[in-house]
């Protein structure tokens, strides 16, 4: 039982005779301890999740105190009357944030409920594309692999999927699912090449992604300067319009901007929890993930799951980027169609645990960060920079779960005791 | 010098690791402290050393109190430890390393590594270890290896010395001489302190014994005591040491293994023209300290190996060049040697463990979907059959001990339907408990008409399981002998030494043999 806590007892013996066999030795804890780092960032508890979200805000607070003029002019008599400042930040505050949730849920100042809900629906509509991108980076992550590749993976959907859109001429409905197969295509095409190119050489999928993501820019914006991608007669780098028959539906009518691409994420977050939860290609995936090790001895073949997974993780954030040229941007997309929709996909995805449900909430909130920034920004004068450093700290906190379990004072799950303290009796102090 | 530790007691949270332990070891004796893995030998010994604070209870050392808060006041008391793996740095040399820590510097800051040479050959004199200050680490064998680690506490004028599961890497013969090491260093004063799990050594070489079970001292022990009296005490309960087994009906020979060789990645041999045969209702087992080649001996069983020749045939099909799926498929079952790296998932739950290796077809899955009940039935009905102690088929296996975890991959790989089974170390770490039962399905399953190669550096195991015993030494075989073989032959094999036929050697068979009915 305690034995546990020292040091592992059932590892291989150190010192073996065989000189052959020590080279790769001394790697192994370290790797192991990447590896529990990393599982820990990606698949901790929900717990963590919310607690970050919840320091970033107290941190974004203080933050937003600091910038307010009100704050910065009420200090200067603080030790005459601090009241002031307290008020003055109490105002600056609780206006940013209730500018936030109006400019997100719901707006208090609109007559009707028909327009004072119409936050929610941009909230949603700004989570969309993060949902399906964020999915596909959690798929990545329950299998070990870390896919920054989604700015890439976004644009070769978008080009794919957006030539079909504004090019091909299909009826009304054949249309859509073919520009949507297409775009969705491309993006696993895309990251498909990635789990290829680790699968056969051992490249790491953080540098390839990172690489394509360059390639599938400059390609994208080479197409749509003098490619298929450019709109005939004109100079701008930017693709014709969609089509109206490859355009999704709205589902509120046409006062809203929340359109079919919401019903495809939420079946998308169904998809990818049966994959990862009830099927066996999920199982096979979940058990590379965890202990590669362990997979390949089981007759799983490690290398074939990650092309599936870099498949079904480029697939999916292909998925966002069809999403932005068939439902958001339909007059024509240019080569900054991903909006960094790539980056904010491995926020939400680490904010979600790397679970399906908990990317859909991630996504939701990171809309509505999205939509309720601008509004906050123009109600209260708060910097839209604010929201940000907020969604950069939760990304912080999650990063580093230890720091917010120090704060919050939770116990380390399964790990060693706390360490004694310096030692200081009476008797060594009588010396 | 004398060391006394009374009443420790050290505390995880809510776990007692040490519960009000006290010892007394005399200045020149040898006091060895027998425990299962688990009962809290190591943490006892940290507590000693200043890794660890102990809650309660205090460290006298020649009737002084003692306090440490690390290692360096433990050290700079007179306490030195030989871990067991040890703490050294393959790319320095024997000088450096016993240096390494309290560095003497002359002008300039420059090392003294002359004073440090002059050390290592007084000591290594003074106790005829031979070792030369110069030879890298790296190259040592590693029984030579821990005489640097004794040099490394002696040089520290360690007056007692803590050994920590000092065999587990050692041949018979390197055991041996560690003994004597021992023995001697006790007829010169130094108390030792000698933790093992192995009863041989014990009874061999302690003086005193002190058993713990569960953190507390549950008894003393004089070395004259019965293996089976100090397992009882070790374990709490009456335990069978030796393996019911009729002789094998060995029929076919099932594996054939011709010529096999196996590179590793930087193109050494690691196996080398090896050629065996396992037959139908037999125990093959194969024994070599460990990194002989026995583990590149079963990847390349299991397919697990890029870079192999020669021919493996199983029931007249061959295996080499095939996947580990196939391999699986035709009824390999595969317990590794190290569980928790490559025999289970740790985060998965037990019963998705059970299911690791069948996770591409029917029962256990139909189109895509993970049968779900049919997988909680099964796990449920294994769980029941191998006696897995949890809290219920969800709990993750990293929760559960190294016992119930070598018995989930045990439940896996035996509910298939098998045509050659092979385990390897197949009960390192476990308790004396666990080990009864792991070697009861082993023999089952060679009844039940399998062929079993069962690999293992230990060589009660060895004795207790084996028809024949394959001796591998540098990726070759040195002979493949009866089951009944006594042991200081096995240990010279091990070493290398091809065996003399006219039987017994210079060194005396101390164990008896544990097998009855066995013969090959």
């Amino acid at each position: 039982m305690s034995d546990s806590q020292t040091p592992a007892p059932s590892t291989p013996a150190a010192g073996t005779p065989d000189s052959a066999t020590r080279g790769s030795a001394p790697q192994t804890p370290e790797q192991s301890r990447w590896h529990s780092a990393f599982r820990e960032i990606t698949t901790g508890s929900a717990l963590i999740s919310v607690l970050a979200v919840l320091l970033a805000l107290v941190v974004g607070a203080v933050m937003i105190a600091f910038t307010n003029e009100d704050v910065q002019a009420a200090s200067g008599y603080f030790f005459s009357r601090p009241a002031d400042t307290v008020s003055a930040i109490w105002q600056a505050v609780s206006g940013a944030y209730s500018a936030l949730f109006q400019g997100s849920i719901y707006n208090f100042r609109r007559p009707d409920f028909a327009d004072g809900i119409k936050p929610l629906t941009e909230t949603l509509t700004f989570a969309t594309p993060l949902i399906a991108a964020g999915l596909g980076v959690a798929l990545g992550f329950r299998v070990g692999l870390f896919n920054i590749g989604g700015r890439g993976q976004m644009l070769i959907a978008a080009a794919i999927g957006g030539w079909v859109a504004f090019a091909v001429d299909l009826p009304y409905g054949i249309h859509l699912v073919a520009a949507l197969v297409a775009g969705i295509l491309g993006g696993a095409l895309w990251g498909g090449l990635v789990g290829l190119l680790k699968a056969r050489t051992g490249a790491h999928e953080v540098i390839t992604t990172i690489m394509l993501n360059y390639v599938a820019f400059y390609l994208v914006s080479y197409l749509l300067r003098d490619g298929f991608l450019k709109t005939p007669g004109s100079n701008n780098p930017q693709s014709p319009a969609t089509k109206p028959t490859a355009i999704f539906p709205d589902l509120l009518g046409p006062n809203y901007n929340l359109h079919f691409g919401f019903v495809l994420v939420i079946g998308a977050t169904v998809f990818t929890w049966w994959l990862l939860s009830r099927s066996n290609i999920g199982f096979q995936f979940r058990a590379v993930g965890e202990n590669p090790n362990a997979a390949r001895v089981a007759g799983i073949s490690v290398q074939r799951m990650y092309v599936y997974a870099m498949l079904f993780s480029g697939g999916l954030v292909g998925l966002a980027g069809i999403n932005q040229v068939l439902g958001t941007t339909t007059s024509g997309f240019g080569a900054g169609i991903d909006s960094g929709i790539g980056f904010d996909a491995i926020t939400v995805a680490l904010l979600g645990r790397s679970k399906p449900w908990g990317v859909f909430a991630a996504g939701i909130l990171f809309g509505a960060f999205k939509a309720g920034g601008f509004s906050m920004q123009a109600a209260e004068g708060v910097p839209i920079d604010i929201v940000l450093v907020v969604q950069s700290l939760i990304v912080l906190f999650i990063a580093a779960p230890p720091l917010v379990r120090t704060i919050f004072r939770l116990p380390t799950p399964g790990a060693l005791p706390r360490r004694q303290r310096p030692i200081i009796t009476k008797e060594a102090a009588a010396k | 010098m004398k060391l006394e530790l009374r009443g420790i007691t050290k505390r995880f949270g809510a776990l007692v690791a040490n519960d009000r332990i006290s010892l007394t070891v005399e200045a020149g004796e040898i006091h060895a402290l027998l425990g299962e893995n688990g009962a809290g030998k190591s943490t006892l010994m940290n507590v000693l050393y200043g890794l660890y604070r102990a809650e309660e209870g205090e460290i006298l050392l020649d009737d002084v109190a003692q306090h440490f808060s690390g290692p360096g006041d433990a050290m700079n008391a007179g306490i030195g430890m030989v871990h067991q793996h040890f703490m050294l740095i393959p790319v320095f040399t024997v000088a450096e390393n016993v240096m390494l820590g309290h560095e003497e510097t002359r002008s300039g800051g420059r090392l003294d590594l002359p004073a440090a040479r002059k050390r290592v050959r007084e000591i290594s004199d003074r106790f005829g270890f031979d070792v030369d200050p110069d030879a890298l680490v790296e190259d040592l064998p590693v029984g030579v290896q821990q005489r640097v680690e004794i040099i490394k506490a002696l040089s520290r004028d360690a007056k007692v010395l803590v050994f920590d599961e000092p065999t587990a890497v050692l041949t018979p013969q390197e055991t041996d001489e560690l003994m004597a090491i021992m023995r001697q260093l006790k007829s010169t004063g130094t108390s030792i302190v000698f933790i093992t799990h192995k009863l041989r050594e014990v009874r061999e070489v302690a003086d005193r014994i002190t058993v713990i079970r569960l953190g507390a001292v549950v008894g003393e022990a004089s070395p004259t005591a019965t293996n089976e009296e100090l397992a009882t005490l070790m374990v709490g309960r009456a335990v069978d040491l030796t393996v019911e087994k009729t002789e094998a009906a060995s029929g076919e020979a099932a594996l054939v293994v011709t010529n096999l060789t196996v590179h590793d990645a930087l193109g050494h041999v690691v196996v080398d023209d090896v050629s065996f045969t396992v037959a139908v209702g037999e125990i093959l087992a194969i024994a070599g300290v460990q990194g002989n080649g026995q583990t590149e001996l079963t990847e390349a069983l299991m397919g697990l190996q890029p870079r192999v020749t020669g021919g493996i045939t199983l029931d007249g099909v061959s295996l080499r060049g095939r996947t580990v799926r196939q391999v699986l498929d035709a009824g390999v079952g595969f317990v590794p040697e190290d569980r928790t790296e490559d025999g289970l998932v740790g985060e998965f739950t037990i019963a998705e463990n059970l299911m690791l290796d069948r996770s591409h077809t029917e029962p256990f899955v139909k189109r895509f979907n993970v049968q779900l009940e049919y997988l909680s039935r099964f796990a449920t009905e294994k769980v029941a059959e191998f006696d897995v102690r949890s809290q219920g088929i969800d709990t993750p296996v990293a929760r559960l001990s190294g016992g119930n975890q070598q018995k989930v991959v045990l439940a896996r790989e035996l509910s298939r339907s098998l045509r050659l089974f092979i385990a390897a170390q197949p009960t390192r770490g476990l308790d004396v408990g666990s080990i009864e039962f792991v070697h009861e399905r082993i023999v089952a399953t060679r009844d039940a008409g399998t062929p079993v190669i069962v690999i293992s550096t230990e060589l009660d195991e060895v004795a207790a399981l084996a028809d024949r015993i394959m001796v591998m030494y540098r990726g070759r075989i040195v002979g493949i002998v009866p089951g009944l073989t006594p042991r200081s032959v096995l240990g010279l094999m091990m070493a290398g030494e091809v065996p003399d036929p006219a039987g017994p050697t210079n060194t005396p068979d101390t164990d008896t043999p544990r097998t009855e009915g066995a013969a090959a």
